[in-house]
């Protein structure tokens, strides 16, 4: 067996009340990909960052090719070899590719000369860019392969990707696999972040799997089922959702011609948007982040306001009422960014509870607030929806993603909507916690609710969703039927390509 | 080195002790500010903070006074705190206060030399009704053509400073005062007069309407669904959006309501310890009241608080200022220090310092 390029030998990092990574080994061989595993929360960033030199282990040491490794700084893990793409960009949007990558670089060398090499190692991996575009009218495929063609001209010995493929169309992901095995196939080697196991299984040929930052299992994913990975990453035997099938009821919610100019920067406007939900059914939107996503909930949560004709709920057209008049008929919402949309940070759970539930659950009488109701609201939504935090009284700020979507979700769902749109409802949200929510979303539907799911992950819209409807560009596709769809399809509906043949017919 | 981590709940704690650290901070920059001066700042530091309550050489004349200054700074504070909290910056109090003045003047120089009871209810009236019409400006162009309400405010002041001007040598002009500036004297008009109610305690109506206003604004900001998205507004524009507040509603009411309560102390303060309107009448309550609404956390009690120190260093300037000879600049330079440690110390309710050991490189 030849030497590793990297091994991590009992790398340790505490921070102030939890354990990050604790005493975790491994080792990464030349031309590997190897797949890191495990849910939010299991380590793994922090693990990255030490490779990255982003931050330094308490204890333990690293290797690289049997050499002590210990990067005080990003620059130095750079010049040892080490790239990393993030799951969230860093790049500008009003600045052009190149200047984009210019910015990243240690010594970028003159702009023209750098977009000729920018043009030659995208074209040579597959992952065509056009130097001379601005960011801002990228896709989130595209600006990715910024990241991924920025760290190419490093020459990268290693590199780190963190759940690369989040924001990705299913064709998106198939080109970024090929470029990740001809990285492979000349001897670079991959650390793959991810909690998608059909995509591990499918590109790695190692697995580390941590957990409450340990190393709790290290298998070749190929030989495991996607089910037996999970089990790994969680610890216990999932809970796989499920219904039976929807029975048609009457619409309860109708969107037609829906038409929104975006009040955002770099926004895209709503265009012709038409769509009917009925009772007992799940519809879910796909569709790359960006694509109108934000808009359509604003939209629907009466934050935009549009002709009255344009939204219906259970036939009363609401096109033109704000949230409020719109809860008090039945239409909720939960909208993705958690922080600072759906709940207040600085806010208590029995104030963000306040924030929506405060007329359908008659928090307020009289214009004055029933504390005492309040915050059995707010005690009720943490019970049910299993919320870990010591109380109503914590602020919202100091919950980790995953419990507050749990809140944020919760809170709307008891308050028995009658139509339910949710936008990213399980971004950033553990396995298990994930599962509960698409749960919950099953048996509302279940009882009788019209449900909205707009996902940017195929996967959960499958899981859920009766029918599917992509958004591309601000205009929403016809809506299909999920059983029977294959990823194929998708991937053209996604891409604004879909069988206009037979919608047409 | 020092590093700052954010907390993962602001601190309430902190967010108590600040005021106090604050304080404390200014007293001692204060102090050798008044050494720079060549003044002995123990000296200089006791006359602002102890002699005006305790010497008695001096009490009976600025224990009084406490209540009168600390009167309107708590009314209009109470007032811009509400719009505070919601991000709604009304930095014009000060006009608000003085065409809150001009109207019950105006009201009662109409009704000269006639009794009744009615008269002064009516000024109260309309006292409010001008600060709520001037605060309504800045409020309408917001609302319609997305001005920015500071500067709108800020400038309004300056126009009615004008007015002010023009009405004591016009339209308000005593006419029996052989040529002078100012108007009637309003304090020695009885159905117009806002005299002391308690004699040599300072408690006049627009201390009870400051109380008033600290209690109501105290039951409004914690019991009412007003006071929640208020604060809302202030901490998540975008959450508050989604909850249903109509973002444009709350700019006319905070304006209004702010602008309401600095021109009530404007026309408390023209009927009563300022006696009548003169070019000079205004004496920047409208501005200070802003140091007081922060340095009091926004919060009615506080700012009640707040408002007693901030006429105690008012009045403790002044007896500075004749028994020290210290410049007035350099007590208006100790006020302003105060805001500014505030706004400094502020950062320990949401960070917290940490010693850094430094890192092998």
């Amino acid at each position: 067996m030849t030497e590793p390029l990297l091994s991590i030998e009992g790398l340790t990092k505490a921070y102030p009340g939890v354990i990050a990574n604790s005493d975790v080994s491994f080792s990464i061989g030349k031309g590997e990909i190897h797949a890191l595993l495990g849910e939010n929360g299991a380590g793994k960033s922090t693990l990255v960052k030490a490779v990255y030199g982003l931050l330094r282990p308490d204890s333990g040491q690293m290797l690289w090719r049997g050499q002590p490794y210990a990067p005080a700084a990003p620059t130095q893990a750079r010049q040892a070899g080490v790239a990393m793409v993030f799951q969230h960009f860093s790049l500008f949007d009003a600045l052009d590719v190149a200047e984009n990558v210019a910015l990243g670089m240690d010594r970028p060398p003159p702009i023209r000369k750098l977009a000729a090499r920018i043009r030659e190692v995208s074209t040579a991996y597959g992952l065509p860019l056009d130097p001379s575009r601005l960011v801002g009218e990228l896709s989130a495929g595209e600006r990715q392969r910024v990241e991924i063609v920025r760290c190419l001209l490093q020459d990268p010995h290693l590199l780190i990707m963190d759940e690369p493929t989040s924001v990705l169309t299913p064709q998106e992901v198939d080109i970024l696999f090929r470029t990740l095995r001809q990285l492979r196939s000349e001897g670079r080697s991959i650390l793959y972040i991810s909690h998608k196991l059909e995509e591990i299984r499918a590109l790695c040929e190692t697995a580390t799997v941590l957990r409450h930052g340990e190393v709790v299992a290290r298998c070749d994913p190929r030989e495991q089922t996607a089910r037996a990975l999970a089990e790994m990453m969680v610890g216990t035997a999932l809970h796989r959702p499920e219904r039976p099938a929807h029975k048609p009821g009457r619409v309860l919610l109708e969107v037609r011609d829906l038409n929104l100019r975006s009040p955002y920067a770099f926004g895209t406007s709503l265009k012709d948007v038409s769509l009917t939900v009925q009772a007992g059914e799940i519809l879910g939107i796909g569709g790359v982040a960006g694509n109108g996503q934000d808009e359509l909930l604003a939209g629907l949560s009466g934050e935009l306001r549009s002709r009255a004709d344009a939204v219906r709920v259970k036939g009363d057209p609401a096109g033109d009422k704000g949230p409020t008049a719109r809860r008090a008929l039945g239409l909720l919402c939960a909208p993705e960014e958690r922080l600072g949309h759906a709940a207040a940070p600085d806010m208590n759970l029995t104030e963000n509870a306040l924030l929506t539930g405060a007329w359908r659950e008659k928090l307020v009488r009289r214009g004055f607030i029933d504390a005492g109701r309040a915050r059995a609201f707010a005690e009720r939504i943490i019970r049910r929806f299993d919320v870990r935090t010591p109380g109503p009284h914590v602020a919202a700020r100091a919950l980790s993603g995953g419990n507050l979507q749990k809140f944020v979700i919760g809170r709307e769902i008891l308050q028995r909507p009658e139509v339910l749109v949710v936008n990213q409802p399980t971004w950033g949200v553990d396995a298990s916690a994930a599962a509960a929510i698409r749960q919950a979303l099953m048996d509302l539907a279940q009882n009788g609710a019209a449900v909205v799911v707009i996902s940017q992950d195929l996967d959960e819209i499958l899981e859920v969703a009766d029918t599917f409807a992509a958004l591309n560009g601000g205009r929403l596709s016809a809506a299909r039927p999920v059983k029977g769809l294959t990823m194929e399809a998708i991937g053209l509906m996604l891409g604004g390509a879909e069988g206009d043949s037979d919608a047409a017919a | 080195m020092l590093r700052l981590d954010k907390r993962p709940q602001p601190s309430k704690r902190w967010n108590w002790a600040t005021p106090f650290l604050a304080v404390l901070l200014t007293m001692i920059a204060g102090g050798f500010l008044f050494m720079a001066l060549g003044k002995d700042p123990f000296i200089a530091i006791k006359l602002i903070f102890w002699d005006p309550l305790f010497n008695p050489q001096v009490a009976d004349y600025s224990r009084p006074q406490l209540l009168v200054k600390a009167g309107p700074l708590i009314l209009i504070a109470v007032g811009l705190s509400v719009g505070f909290r919601a991000g709604i910056w009304n930095i014009g109090a000060e006009g608000q206060y003085i065409i809150g003045a001009l109207c019950g003047a105006a009201v009662a120089l109409a009704f000269w030399p006639a009794e009744g009871w009615y008269i002064f209810p009516l000024m109260v009236l309309a006292g409010a009704f001008g600060g709520w019409a001037w605060a309504m400006i800045p409020a309408i162009l917001k609302t319609r053509f997305n001005t920015n309400e500071i500067l709108v405010s800020l400038l309004l002041v300056y126009v009615a400073e004008k007015i002010l001007a023009a009405m004591s040598v016009g339209l308000m002009r005593n006419p029996d005062g052989a040529g002078f500036p100012g108007s009637r004297n309003i304090a020695q008009y009885p159905a117009a007069a806002n005299n002391e109610l308690i004699a040599d305690t300072g408690m006049h109506w627009g201390v009870v309407a400051a109380f008033i206003a600290v209690i109501f604004t105290y039951i409004m900001l914690h019991r009412h669904i007003l006071g929640f998205q208020v604060q809302l507004a202030g901490q998540a524009p975008r959450a508050a959006k989604f909850a249903g507040v109509a973002p444009a509603r709350l700019v006319v009411l905070c304006l209004g309501f702010s602008g309401a309560m600095a021109g009530l102390a404007g026309m408390f303060e023209v009927s009563g310890p300022a006696r009548l309107v003169s070019i000079d009448f205004n004496a920047y309550y409208g501005f200070t009241a802003i140091i007081v609404a922060f340095l009091g956390r926004l919060h009615p009690v506080g700012i009640a608080l707040a408002g007693l120190l901030m006429a105690l260093t008012y009045i403790g300037g002044e007896l500075a200022q004749f028994t020290l000879g210290l410049p007035s600049a350099a007590i208006q330079v100790f006020q302003g220090m105060l805001l500014f440690f505030l706004l400094a110390v502020d950062v320990l309710s949401n960070y917290r310092i940490r010693l850094k050991t430094h890192e092998a490189a």
